[in-house]
């Protein structure tokens, strides 16, 4: 097969807001060839998106391609002229990107951008174009091919509009198609439709494809060929199977090492821990937002009657798609969010609705960690003064008392003491999110909410907060009450999980996998998950009427 | 036009009814209720205590002022204005004709700026960091942090001191034929049409700059839009709000620049009258004036969030 | 990353030329109105020319003004009230305007929807009548200019900070806090307000800007600062005059006016990113 993409010691240039230069691709060559579907793969700033959108010629602002050249077909990307550009883009290659909520033009309908392609570079007359659009949709197995066209985008699903940006992108035939992290922004049960959705259509058309994600079992579903990236540089390119059971490369091991999930296993009878009194107790809350309505409950309910019951130094993982209302039990349980109805009951002691109106002991004691590491920390303050608030503030220390407190607590979270001068700008990731945690545990609390605090961390980095997280239990014999939308995550640091659905509790189980889920949403969203398999998708049997029933595509 | 839409319309315009209210409360406190006896300033050298309790009685001003008020803000719905001090005139006969004036100054800007700033505006972010819109920037920017009594004096000495194109002072008091309108106008047009451009200028090209930085139009740069089809087709429709809000809020600073202008050019507009007014201390025809103005600003940002609202997609 | 995040601080705090040519203009103007008194070559009240509109000369190096006095002595004089009111009425705006719209943003409901409202409603009185009212209702005096300046600018002042406070709000850090269960001035001093302070005082600086203009403006139509003193504005007014054989008397004060708030945008506008940008 001859190669329909060569890239040859591409660079690309990043210019900061001071004016600083910095090389953010550094001499980057693979091919591409007809037919075929490369993934690109490597965490947040590895370079894979900067790549993908190099085959249209593009950088984005304060970008810049400084070297190298980008073969598409023959023609040079990186030397052709503007004007020349302009008339390959959306013919030859084209794209689908990250978030097609934002991708489209809230001030033009759906069919208007669909078959824009064919009227910039006048390909055909609008109402072959049309019937063209209506049978890709069909292809894409989206409701009411007809007329869907005719809406504009905020008034379909996330999950439709990212096959409608597939559709967008294909309605000229291109030789070469992008897709930017297509299912990154989706729910699991939506992201199979929408993944299968792409495969047929890519199958059948023969075109060559380059998928960008940091997500290896979604890649394993759809790609030829693996290529891992990191820091601007490629690290291994192989086989898909090969990269999957054979990977060469150490980085290429980390990734997969930290995708398979360790399961939590600890060996505790729960009858022995049921004859203690819970150390959290949630008593039928329903909560929401928006006024209150004649029926004493809030206009948009995110909760209903929710109960559950957590023992001391037992983990409990709630597990639920976007929206499920997952978020707000924790709010509420902090007391952020007052519920309308229900009671919290924690360490012995019934729990003032709102955080003002609990006692200070109530509040150290109960410890919450939010999603967003760098959203969580005061970016005017050094990691010291952060540090240091809640050990004045609870425990009344001085100076001196709090500064040996800080350096303590930065080695608990393995941060070296030296942090503590810093501000949350200077970190990474990971460690903002250990800090988040060392603030939590300064209180020296009972219980710590996590909510998703791994989901906004590359893989490798999650991996190791987890680990963390475990020697800290051992340690200080906290427990946990740990939210997240990934299944792997709960399984790795959770004895029990309660799966929550439409702001109910569906499903209350074990962790262990000997016995499987028996609601019939578990069931569908457990087996949603995409597994390090490149059979998995092909060989998946979804019930049908369980997918129409449950998955808000 | 929906249910969801109205209902945003109905509120934006009860919320433009309660600033009313409270802006000629403002009005009203800061001329009647701060400190500073009335009657004893009309009545001047011959304010012997009799002669001010019997104007005070014949003025009402022993009235309870929240009496005053009401009675005030009843008369603005009913056209009762008052009587001017200063020349015992019913003030609604003293402002008609003037008001007339002030309108025919801002409608002629705004037919000749309205244009030309939003074209400014526009094509300066289409090319964003061209020489074009560093010029266009860097002139805006100028005019807009000096006074607009520096435009107005620039004006005259570049038009009438130096090219003698134009008389230095205008006078609307006989108008012949179109030159004299021509020269009559001009002077006060072209200074508060630099004014209000430079405003117009920057507000568009923000607001344009804007929605070009959105995903939808890289999106659209990605399908091989050219630069014309990716301003008029994808980023204008979307900046439409903001740029009726950057006309609405220029046009009202017509409202400031008028009086200045008015002034200056000796335009017999109701801005010019009440300057006047305020050095005779004619509180209602000060009064009166204030309200008029507060009322077209209000309007004018009133009009543009109705369309902002409208014009929504989202909302559609 | 992290490497180059440290050297990006240290280059981020340097300032353009542009920027130093503002900063320049600005703190030379806030030398010359202190230290006025002794550098003036005449006294302002004295007349020193036979000529009136005197053009410029070795003796009167910007010429001379209607009735025959320096104008460089009446504009050295005249800063004094130009910064000196406007300074004092910008510091008041933005203090009362920026503690306000934490509160505001902090404590919201009613307390919030009230003042928003209020607030908002005198922001729909154009600046310059609102001015003329105040000046017409109890007459012009130097701390009435004042107290009128500031007010006129708290709502707006008010609304900046509110709108940044209400986006600091909703940050997971002070969601932490409250949390913590800290108290309302906690939250208002210790996490919302470092975090808004590089752009209010951006705004301080626009807002300063809008104060000259109004304060020139209302000096222009003898509403200002009353004669014998004069603001750069009311010595535009003295000597329009001139106007129509351009007489420097009236050049001169404008130019000092435009120096000054075009010194202050520039030094704003390239304030490095990171002082004006806190709050993204």
């Amino acid at each position: 097969m001859a190669n329909l993409v060569e890239i040859r010691d591409l660079k690309v240039e990043a210019t900061s807001d001071a004016g600083r230069v910095i090389e953010i691709i550094r001499g980057v060559s693979f091919d591409i060839a007809e037919g075929e579907i490369v993934a690109l793969i490597g965490e947040s700033g590895s370079g894979k998106t900067t790549i993908a959108l190099t085959l249209m010629g593009y950088a984005r602002n304060g970008c810049r391609i400084s070297g190298g050249s980008v073969s598409l077909d023959g023609r040079d990307m990186v030397r052709l002229s503007e004007r020349e550009r302009a008339a390959i883009r959306g013919t030859e290659v084209s794209y689908v990107p990250q978030s097609a909520a934002a991708a489209f033009n809230p001030a033009q309908t759906i069919m208007d951008q669909v078959v824009e392609i064919t009227r910039i570079h006048d390909l055909m007359p609008r109402a072959d174009a049309e019937q063209r659009a209506v049978s890709l949709f069909k292809a894409l197995n989206l409701p009411n091919p007809q007329s869907i066209g005719s809406r504009y985008p905020h008034q379909v699903s996330g999950g439709q509009l990212q096959r409608l940006s597939a559709a967008m992108a294909l309605i000229a035939d291109p030789k070469l198609v992008i897709f930017d992290e297509p299912t990154t922004a989706l729910d699991v049960t939506t992201q199979i439709e929408v993944l299968r959705a792409f495969k047929s259509v890519m199958k059948k058309g023969g075109m060559s494809g380059v998928y960008v994600s940091h997500d290896l079992a979604v890649v394993a579903q759809i790609a030829d060929r693996i290529i891992v990236l990191k820091g601007g540089e490629i690290q291994e390119v192989g086989a898909t199977e090969q990269i999957l059971t054979a990977p060469q490369h150490d980085y290429t091991r980390e990734l997969l090492s930290a995708f398979t999930p360790k399961q939590h296993a600890r060996p505790q009878a729960p009858t022995a821990a049921a004859r203690k009194p819970p150390l959290l107790d949630v008593l039928d809350i329903s909560a929401g937002y928006g006024p209150i309505q004649a029926d004493g409950l809030p206009l948009m309910r995110a909760l209903k009657s929710v109960s559950f019951r957590l023992e001391e130094g037992r983990n409990l993982g709630v597990i639920g798609e976007s929206g499920c209302g997952k978020s707000t039990l924790a709010r509420v349980i902090a007391g952020i969010l007052p519920q309308v109805k229900g009671d919290v009951i924690f360490d012995g002691r019934q729990l003032a609705r709102s955080a003002a109106h609990r006692q200070k002991e109530e509040l150290r004691k109960l410890q919450m960690v939010f999603q967003f590491a760098d959203t969580a920390l005061n970016p005017s303050k050094s990691i010291g003064d952060i540090l240091s608030r809640p050990l004045s503030f609870y425990h009344g220390m001085g100076r001196r008392q709090q500064e040996s407190r800080v350096c303590e607590l930065l080695d608990m979270v393995r941060l070296p003491r030296a942090v503590r001068h810093r501000r949350a700008s200077e970190l990474s990731g990971g460690q903002k999110q250990r800090v988040n945690l060392a603030r939590a545990l300064a209180a020296e609390p009972k219980l710590i909410l996590c909510d998703e605090i791994t989901s906004a961390l590359d893989t490798v980095v999650a991996a190791a907060i987890l680990d963390l997280l475990k020697e800290l239990q051992r340690e200080l014999g906290l427990s946990y009450m740990f939210i997240s939308h990934d299944l792997s995550t709960v399984q790795a640091i959770c004895d029990e999980v309660i799966v929550m659905y439409n702001g109910e509790k569906v499903e209350e189980m074990a962790t262990g996998l000997e016995e499987g889920p028996g609601h019939p949403y578990s069931r569908l969203l457990f087996s949603s998950v995409p597994k390090l398999d490149t059979r998995w998708l092909d060989s998946l049997e979804l019930d049908p009427e369980l997918v129409s029933a449950f998955a808000r595509r | 036009m929906n249910k969801h839409v109205l209902h945003l319309v109905l509120a934006r315009l009860v919320i433009a009814l309660i600033t009313l209210v409270i802006v000629s409360f403002t009005v009203f406190a800061a001329t009647v209720l701060l400190p500073g006896d009335v009657v004893e300033i009309l009545l001047g050298q011959a304010a012997t205590p009799e002669a001010v309790a019997g104007l005070r009685a014949a003025m009402h001003l022993d009235d309870p002022a929240i009496w005053r008020f009401l009675q005030w803000f009843a008369g603005i719905f009913t056209g009762d204005f008052g009587i001017s001090y200063a020349n015992n005139m019913p003030v609604a006969d003293l402002i008609g004709p003037r008001l007339l004036n002030s309108l025919k100054l801002a409608g002629i800007t705004t037919v000749f700026s309205v244009p030309i700033a939003l074209t400014l505006g526009i094509t300066a972010a289409m090319w964003r960091g061209s020489w074009f819109d560093r010029t266009v920037t860097v002139l805006s920017i100028g005019v807009v942090s000096v006074p607009e009594f520096m435009v107005a004096t620039s004006a005259v000495l570049v038009f009438a001191v130096y090219l003698k194109w134009l008389p230095a002072l205008s006078f609307a008091n006989e108008i012949h034929s179109f030159g004299q309108m021509l020269r009559v106008y001009a002077m006060p047009v072209i200074t508060l049409s630099f004014v209000i451009s430079a405003q117009m200028i920057r507000m568009t090209r923000a607001a344009v700059i804007e929605t070009l930085n959105t995903p939808y139009v890289e999106m659209a740069l990605l399908k091989g839009a050219s630069r014309s089809r990716l301003v008029l087709k994808h980023a204008l429709p979307n900046a439409i709000g903001p740029i009726v809000n950057a006309v609405a809020l220029s046009l009202s600073y017509l409202l400031g620049g008028v009086i200045i202008v008015e002034t200056i050019f000796n335009y017999p507009g109701v801005a010019k009258l009440m300057v006047d007014a305020v050095s005779t201390r004619d509180l209602p025809l000060i009064q009166t004036c204030a309200m008029l103005f507060c009322i077209v600003y209000l309007f004018l940002i009133t009009t543009a969030d109705i369309i902002a609202i409208v014009s929504n997609p989202r909302l559609k | 990353m992290m490497r180059s995040a440290t050297q990006f601080r240290a280059a981020g705090y340097s300032i353009n030329i542009v920027g130093l040519i503002g900063f320049l203009l600005v703190f030379s103007w806030a030398l010359v109105a202190i230290l006025a008194p002794w550098i003036i070559p005449y006294p302002i009240g004295e007349i020193v020319d036979f000529d009136y509109f005197g053009p410029i000369s070795d003796k009167f190096w910007l010429g001379t003004d209607y009735l025959g006095r320096d104008i460089l002595s009446r504009i050295l004089m005249g800063a004094r009230y130009t910064v000196g009111i406007s300074l004092i009425a910008v510091m008041i705006s933005c203090t009362l305007g920026v503690a306000l719209g934490m509160t505001a943003a902090v404590v919201g409901g009613w307390f919030d929807t009230i003042l928003s409202r209020f607030l908002d409603a005198l922001n729909s009185i154009p600046s310059k009548l609102f001015g003329l009212v105040v000046v017409a209702g109890i007459g012009s005096s130097i701390p009435v200019l004042i107290m009128t300046l500031a007010i006129i600018y708290t709502p707006g002042a008010y609304r900046f900070a509110r709108a940044l406070s209400v986006n600091i709000n909703t940050m997971d850090f002070v969601t932490v806090a409250r949390a913590r269960g800290e108290g309302t001035f906690f939250l208002i001093r210790s996490e919302i307000l470092p975090n808004i302070l590089g752009p209010v005082l951006a705004d301080l600086g626009l807002r300063f800007v809008f104060i000259v203009l109004l304060l020139s403006g209302l000096s222009f139509l003898g509403l200002g600062v009353q004669p014998p003193n004069a603001d750069w504005g009311a010595l535009v007014r003295e000597n329009i005059g001139g106007l129509p054989f351009g007489a420097p008397a009236v050049i001169f004060p404008s130019i000092a006016i435009a120096s000054l708030t075009i010194g202050v945008n520039l030094l704003i506008d390239n304030l490095p990113q990171k002082i004006r940008d806190r709050s993204t």
